[in-house]
């Protein structure tokens, strides 16, 4: 990235600190949590399926949407410690950087929330965190984790994308893709931060990394890329 | 607001086709949306909406609006706004050229499920590709607010397929507005949960756009 303004603040202490600052946003009001409220009052009748003719929600796709929910959550987990263990690792000085994964980090912890309640909302048991580590990454350093940050930003959007079309439920797609959109701000956010620009060629480095449609990953693919982080 | 007063009378002409009776419901309360405004038709479109999901071809002209008009907004600005950086020059003509592919997938399986696509309605942005400052600022609201309606329509798609496009769309479009947002200093996802909106509040914020 040659460019100004973020050369500017990719080399420039006290400008990125500036910038970093206007990362923080507003805390809002949860629509998930309105969401799920809602969701939870539904007659299983409401829960529609997308090719399914019956309009039944069965036990099946009920079991299907906690399966979903449960891998989410998993990979929501693993986003959440991750930035947890980089904040408390004190590896990153600069403040303002520290600020945008502290924030990032919260983020991901509501998701993880939401999530297990949407397990829940399911009548399932939401699963455990993962055992985690990040040994390595952390030993790498600020540019290693911020790297590896923005990597599984574009890890998690594209499992979400994955799986966005086998979800049964209409509340469960809404809150999934609601969770979704924020990962891919996350991951452009992250991507252009570290210079790394839009990419365009496919694969899980750069700000728009498939270019103008989004390429999904099945669960089987995003599991093996998160392993190394896996305990 | 006087809400008696045709807001965008050219909304009314939108031709919504499809042999369903949702696309006659969604093209009818378009029409009244046209004559009475985006309030007091909001409620009949999320009812039409809610009666079947509209039909898939219903939301993919919907979705085609909003990126006709993204289009347009890049293409105009990449000739238009002076005073952007190199970095926002080139991420200018990146957006255009992802909501122009954008159109052309739309469109095409608009055509693929046998409906018709709707016709590219003329733009006008008021004073707002005059400063590099109310440029990104436009951007922003439209990038959010494509977020949200195409988050707001997804869960209303039937078809396995169209979902899995809008889906790759809208990832992209996330990702614009937080190339935007960060553009403008300001927090690249101010919500943990992304908005939906329905479609008074997308045709809300697009119709003062729409050119008479």
């Amino acid at each position: 990235m040659t460019d100004s303004v973020l050369r500017e603040l990719a080399d420039d202490p006290s400008s990125r600190k500036r910038f970093f600052k206007t990362l923080g946003g507003a805390g809002a009001v949860s629509a998930f949590t309105v969401l799920l409220a809602a969701c939870g009052d539904d007659d299983k009748e409401n829960g529609s399926s997308r090719s399914s003719s019956s309009s039944t929600s069965s036990k099946q796709d009920n079991a299907s949407d906690l399966k979903i929910v449960n891998y989410a959550l998993t990979l929501e987990y693993l986003e959440a410690d991750f930035y947890a263990k980089v904040i408390d690792s004190g590896i990153i000085k600069d403040k303002a950087t520290v600020d945008l994964a502290k924030r990032f980090g919260e983020t991901e912890q509501q998701h993880v929330d939401g999530l297990k309640a949407a397990a829940k909302s399911l009548g399932g048991t939401p699963v455990k965190a993962p055992k985690t580590n990040f040994d390595d990454v952390l030993g790498g350093g600020q540019k290693r984790i911020l790297a590896t940050a923005a990597t599984v930003e574009n890890l998690g959007a594209a499992a979400y994308l994955g799986e966005a079309a086998n979800i049964k439920s209409r509340e469960i797609l809404a809150s999934a893709l609601a969770i979704h959109t924020v990962e891919a701000r996350h991951a452009a956010a992250l991507n252009i931060l570290i210079g790394r620009g839009f990419g365009g060629k496919g694969g899980l480095e750069g700000a728009i990394p498939d270019g103008a449609f989004a390429k999904p990953m099945g669960m089987k693919d995003v599991l093996a890329a998160a392993k190394p982080f896996l305990a | 607001m006087d809400s008696s007063r045709p807001v965008a009378p050219e909304l009314a002409t939108i031709e919504v086709h499809g042999s369903t009776r949702q696309a006659f419901i969604l093209r009818s309360t378009i029409a009244a949306g046209a004559a009475y405004g985006a309030l007091s038709a909001g409620p009949l479109l999320a009812r039409a909406f809610a009666e079947d999901g509209g039909g898939d071809v219903d939301i993919l002209n919907f979705a085609l609006t909003l990126e006709f008009l993204e289009t347009d907004f890049y293409t105009q600005a990449a000739k238009q706004v002076s005073g952007l950086s190199g970095y926002e020059k080139r991420l200018t003509r990146e957006l255009r050229d992802n909501e122009s592919a954008h159109v052309d997938a739309l469109t095409a399986t608009i055509k693929s499920l046998g409906g018709k696509a709707v016709a590219k309605p003329k733009f006008a942005y008021g004073g707002a590709l005059g400063s590099r400052a109310s440029y990104l600022k436009l951007a922003n609201t439209l990038e959010d607010t494509g977020v949200s309606a195409y988050n707001g329509a997804a869960p209303m798609i039937k078809s396995a397929d169209v979902l899995r496009a809008a889906g790759g769309i809208v990832q992209v479009e996330a990702r614009h507005a937080a190339l935007i947002r960060l553009a403008r200093g300001k927090p690249p996802a101010p919500l943990p949960f992304d908005e939906a909106s329905d479609m008074e509040k997308v045709l809300a914020a697009v119709k003062p756009l729409i050119a008479t």
